[in-house]
């Protein structure tokens, strides 16, 4: 077996055990009903968890000595050491505040992370010349490290707000709420999706202009929406049923918008599947799992983790980032979408601290702007690289 | 004016004091400042002192202080920035407009690619947002604000922090947030708890039996060592505005050429020896890793690399021509720049294969052969305008396009004045006439416009090279920008990973025992911390009072 397939092999194992340690951490349920103050149950989850962290360190060495370079240089790469740094958060804070509940809420996220990531090309990829500097992996492991720590303060924010939106009573908050766990779901289904026609091994091609030039673009699902101008090669398949518009900038804007359509298409069935079985919002079903944790305690990790993760984030997306510009390009800062969007991030959890210095926002309007903020992040690293490609853009 | 206030424990506050400096008691007539009224638990963010803005309201100064040192005002100046942020990433900047785009023009650019959306972008400025005046404007308000409310807050913050008294007015603890009453406590209890707390990196004042402990206080100083180092960066923003900090120049070099490097008054020159372009490549074996990806992208570079000589011009007479010393040779790559006497040259452009000169012959049209009757060499830089042949051939050079195209009404034009295109209008002089064939040559074209000409010409050999694009640069405010960032970031450590603790514990006259504490985050370590400190007491736990709050309202 060569380094790159053991790499695999560890990223696959730390999947599987982050998910066993999330029914362990689902099982501290129980264990606090029975009024057990120090769960058994809690103390294998996070055993596990860490085990599974080092399965993952290992993917990462591996991976860094096969291809030569920190693996932190795609979208793949990048978004599975994301998860990774989630989930050291995530062990961080329970080694400060063994909060066994916030792993049953931490691990999923971080795993739908890792599997979104996955979806991504995985081969090891060459660097290109601006790429090829030691300020590139201390860039990034950083804000990855930084992100995931700010990622905490989402599923916590996340979790009070579950616990504190009132479910019986209609609502904005409850609207707003059941639309972010919903989102969740279309993670869910781009994986899943994405997945079965990858098993299938489903393939079309089409041909289509932009700027006067031709391209092919290859497309892995089913084609609803057809790149812009955009001809069929692929015989015997489904026509598509309409062009993705004009407006849609870049050369695979069709392939990337049919996905998305995919995601929502999927991701809205096992939504309502979902919400057919359990017959009450995704919220209202988990409410009460957090009767038990203190609505206080979860505003105080929210803000902490945003305590901690903010320097972080701050050396290594502003700092770092200006110092490798500065030996790549000659300039440290250059307004380019990627730098812009660290900066709106940066002012955005300045904003929160601040905000946290006056009473009244505490608590649920805190909650919403942890919430936001690593909506933010999410925007910075899905959106601005797929969308509004600029230097930085992976794939 | 206005007079200052004497709290019933004696001391004298200032004018504006919200909590006594010395006891804590609050100060009546002053509790809306801290927006304690009606509030079981007392503000405890700048320990009640008395803060100019909150103080002095009246004049046009004081209103302007109390503006800019409001956090709210400071929170909405941040919100704004980031929104105008946000808009500059809608459409490409204008510095990054594609260099492909079918019309670069940012009037053309934008509504011909976005529609409506785009015109009104480009309208609006927001092609050149972040050098506008008005974010530049909200950047500096920022700044101001930060001033501000930073000495606002500072100068009070830290007289009140030196002057604490362990002994404490009980309507001050009962409306902490941590807080407990203990009937009956003895003084060996007390002992413990101070041993303890000593333990855990307390410092202890003690004052007729009363407790202050407290650790941790230099965390407090973190804002506004860390707003000190954001001034320090946007001072630094102002000075790269100047020339003396600042230098941003670009020069093309081609491989071979020497030229002086613009904006040193030919001070130096450089030499471009060689321009290298290296892509991975799948067949080889260090490479072999990166196969299925390459397969899929293609090409791939690996490397931008310019391998140059620096010279600095020695002039013993002025207006003479220099004599060039060599102080540098060096390959340029990216990430990897050459830096000389405080200037730092970058890789940052290319252009492959333009030609640096052309040779033709001359045959009979009819002569199938082609049998060469003369040659010339034609230098592309700096064409001569005629050529004389030694068997009395005489060619002119009429017209030169370096880089050739039609333009819109089919007239050749060049499109740039590099020769990466080159085409000719040539007029052929056979020995001893005077009437001259006109023939037009370019790559793979060779058109007679007359078709009765008796000599034709035919490109027999040429010479390319490579041309360097390299930033040229000198950024003197980097040192300051690095200060300014290190002092933020030593600043934000400071204040995030480190908290103040205070614990006060006062006796009462009956033998009984009052603790409260307070911390500026990290309630959950400071409860840990007295709940270690407590065992083996009958000391009562604090309460949370905050929880009993949310309870109550629930
Ligand atoms: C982008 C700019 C800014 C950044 C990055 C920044 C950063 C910070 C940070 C990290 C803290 C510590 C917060 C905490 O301990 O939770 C802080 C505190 C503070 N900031 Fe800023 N700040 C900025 C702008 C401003 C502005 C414009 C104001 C003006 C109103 C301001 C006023 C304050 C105040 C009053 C504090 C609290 C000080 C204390 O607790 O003693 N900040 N700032």
């Amino acid at each position: 077996m060569d380094l790159q397939n053991i790499s695999s092999m560890a990223l696959y194992i730390a999947f599987i055990l982050y998910l066993i340690a999330t029914f362990f951490f689902g099982a501290t349920i129980r264990d606090k009903r029975k009024k057990h103050k120090k769960g058994i149950a809690g103390k294998i989850g996070i055993t596990i968890t860490v085990i599974g962290f080092l399965a993952q360190l290992v993917y990462f060495i591996t991976r860094w000595i096969a291809s030569g370079h920190a693996p932190v240089s795609n979208m793949f790469e990048f978004l599975t050491f994301l998860g990774m740094s989630l989930v050291l958060g995530f062990i961080i804070i329970y080694a400060y505040y063994k909060l066994s509940f916030l792993g049953l809420f931490a691990l999923p996220i971080a795993m739908i992370i890792i599997a979104y990531g996955s979806m991504f090309s995985k081969e090891l990829a060459p660097l290109v010349p601006s790429l090829q500097s030691h300020w590139l992996y201390i860039h990034v492991t950083t804000v990855g490290l930084g992100q995931g720590i700010l990622g905490i303060s989402f599923v916590v924010g996340l979790m009070y707000l579950i616990k504190e939106v009132d479910q019986s009573v209609k609502s904005k908050s409850r609207v707003w709420l059941e639309s972010i766990l919903y989102l969740l779901f279309v993670f869910i289904g781009f994986v899943v999706i994405t997945t079965t026609f990858n098993i299938s091994n489903y393939n079309v091609t089409f041909e289509h202009s932009t700027d006067s030039q031709i391209y092919t673009t290859e497309y892995h699902l089913p084609a609803i929406a057809a790149p812009n101008e955009g001809m069929l090669l692929t015989e015997g398949v489904m026509e598509p049923w309409f062009e993705t518009p004009a407006w849609f900038q870049g050369s695979d804007s069709g392939r990337k918008f049919n996905t998305v359509i995919w995601s929502v298409i999927t991701g809205s069935i096992i939504y309502l599947i979902t919400r057919l079985i359990i017959r009450k919002r995704v919220g209202a079903a988990i409410q009460p799992l957090l009767k038990n944790i203190k609505s206080d305690l979860l505003d105080e990790i929210e803000y902490r983790s945003v305590a901690i993760g903010f320097p972080v984030f701050t050396l290594g997306g502003l700092i770092f980032a200006s110092i490798w510009a500065e030996a790549a390009w000659g300039r440290f800062w250059g307004w380019d979408p990627k730098e812009v969007w660290a900066l709106v991030t940066w002012f955005f959890y300045a904003a929160y601290l601040h905000l946290r210095l006056s009473r009244g926002w505490h608590g649920k309007k805190s909650a919403w702007l942890a919430v936001i903020g690593f909506g933010i992040i999410m925007f910075n690293l899905i959106v601005v690289n797929l969308v509004i490609a600029g230097l930085h853009s992976y794939a | 004016m206005m007079s200052k206030v004497k709290c019933e424990c004696g001391h004298v506050n200032p004018f504006g004091t919200v909590l006594c400096e010395s006891c804590g008691k609050p100060v009546a007539g002053n509790q809306h400042i801290d927006g304690n009224e009606g509030k079981k638990l007392l503000n405890m963010r700048y320990e009640g002192t008395a803060r100019r803005s909150q103080t002095y309201t009246k004049s046009f100064v004081d209103r302007i202080w109390s503006f800019f040192s409001s956090v709210k005002v400071g929170v909405w100046l941040i919100i704004l920035a980031l929104i105008a942020s946000m808009l500059g990433t809608i459409f490409p900047q204008q510095m990054y407009i594609p260099p492909d785009a079918p019309n670069r023009n940012p009037a053309v650019f934008y509504e011909e690619q976005y529609g409506i959306l785009g015109l009104i972008f480009y309208q609006l400025g927001f092609h050149n947002l972040y050098s506008s005046w008005w974010y530049m404007i909200l950047i500096a308000l920022i700044g101001v604000s930060l001033v501000i409310c930073s000495l606002d807050r500072f100068v009070p913050l830290f007289k009140a922090l030196r002057n604490q008294k362990p002994k404490k007015h009980k309507s001050f603890l009962s409306r902490q947030r941590l807080y407990s009453e203990t009937e009956k406590v003895t003084d060996s209890e007390v002992e413990s708890v101070k041993n303890k707390l000593r333990q855990r990196c307390y410092k202890i004042a003690e004052e007729n039996g009363h407790i202050l402990a407290e650790k941790g206080r230099f965390s407090r100083w973190g804002p506004y060592v860390n707003h000190i180092g954001l001034i320090i960066i946007l001072l630094a923003a102002i000075l790269r505005f100047t020339p003396i900090f600042y230098m941003d120049e670009y020069v093309w070099v081609r491989e071979g050429e020497t030229t002086v490097l613009p904006g040193t008054d030919g001070e130096y020159y450089i030499k471009n020896k060689d321009f290298i372009l290296e892509t991975y490549d799948e067949n080889d074996e260090s490479d072999e890793r990166f196969k299925e990806a390459l397969e899929q992208v293609g090409t791939v570079v690996s490397n931008y690399q310019s391998d140059v000589i620096i010279y600095k011009a020695a002039r013993p007479i002025p207006g003479a021509e220099p004599k060039l010393e060599p102080i540098a040779e060096e390959s340029i790559q990216m990430n990897q720049p050459l830096e000389f006497e405080g200037y730092k040259l970058f890789q940052s452009g290319y252009q492959l294969n333009e030609f640096s000169s052309m040779t033709f012959k001359i045959y009979k049209t009819n002569d199938s052969k082609e049998e060469e009757l003369g040659a010339f060499t034609v230098d592309l830089m700096e064409p001569e305008s005629e050529f004389i042949l030694d068997n009395g051939f005489r060619i002119v050079l009429d017209k030169y396009y370096p880089d050739y195209y039609l333009d819109d009404n089919g007239v050749p034009a060049s499109e740039t004045n590099f020769p990466r295109n080159p085409a000719f209008v040539l007029l052929v002089y056979p020995p001893e006439s005077d009437t001259a064939e006109v023939s037009f040559l370019g790559i793979g074209k060779n058109i007679d416009p007359t078709e009765e000409n008796e000599y034709k010409l035919g490109i027999i050999d040429f010479e390319m090279h490579d041309v360097s694009g390299l930033a040229f640069r000198y950024d003197r405010s980097l040192p300051f920008f690095g200060l300014g960032a290190a002092i933020f970031m030593v600043g934000v450590i400071q204040g995030m990973y480190w908290q103040h603790r205070r614990i006060w514990i006062n006796r009462t006259k009956d033998g009984g025992l009052l603790m409260a504490a307070h911390t500026n985050k990290n309630w959950f370590g400071i409860k840990k911390d007295i709940e270690t400190v407590l065992e083996n007491t009958d000391i009562k736990m604090v309460v949370d009072q905050q929880e009993l709050d949310e309870k109550e309202k629930h």
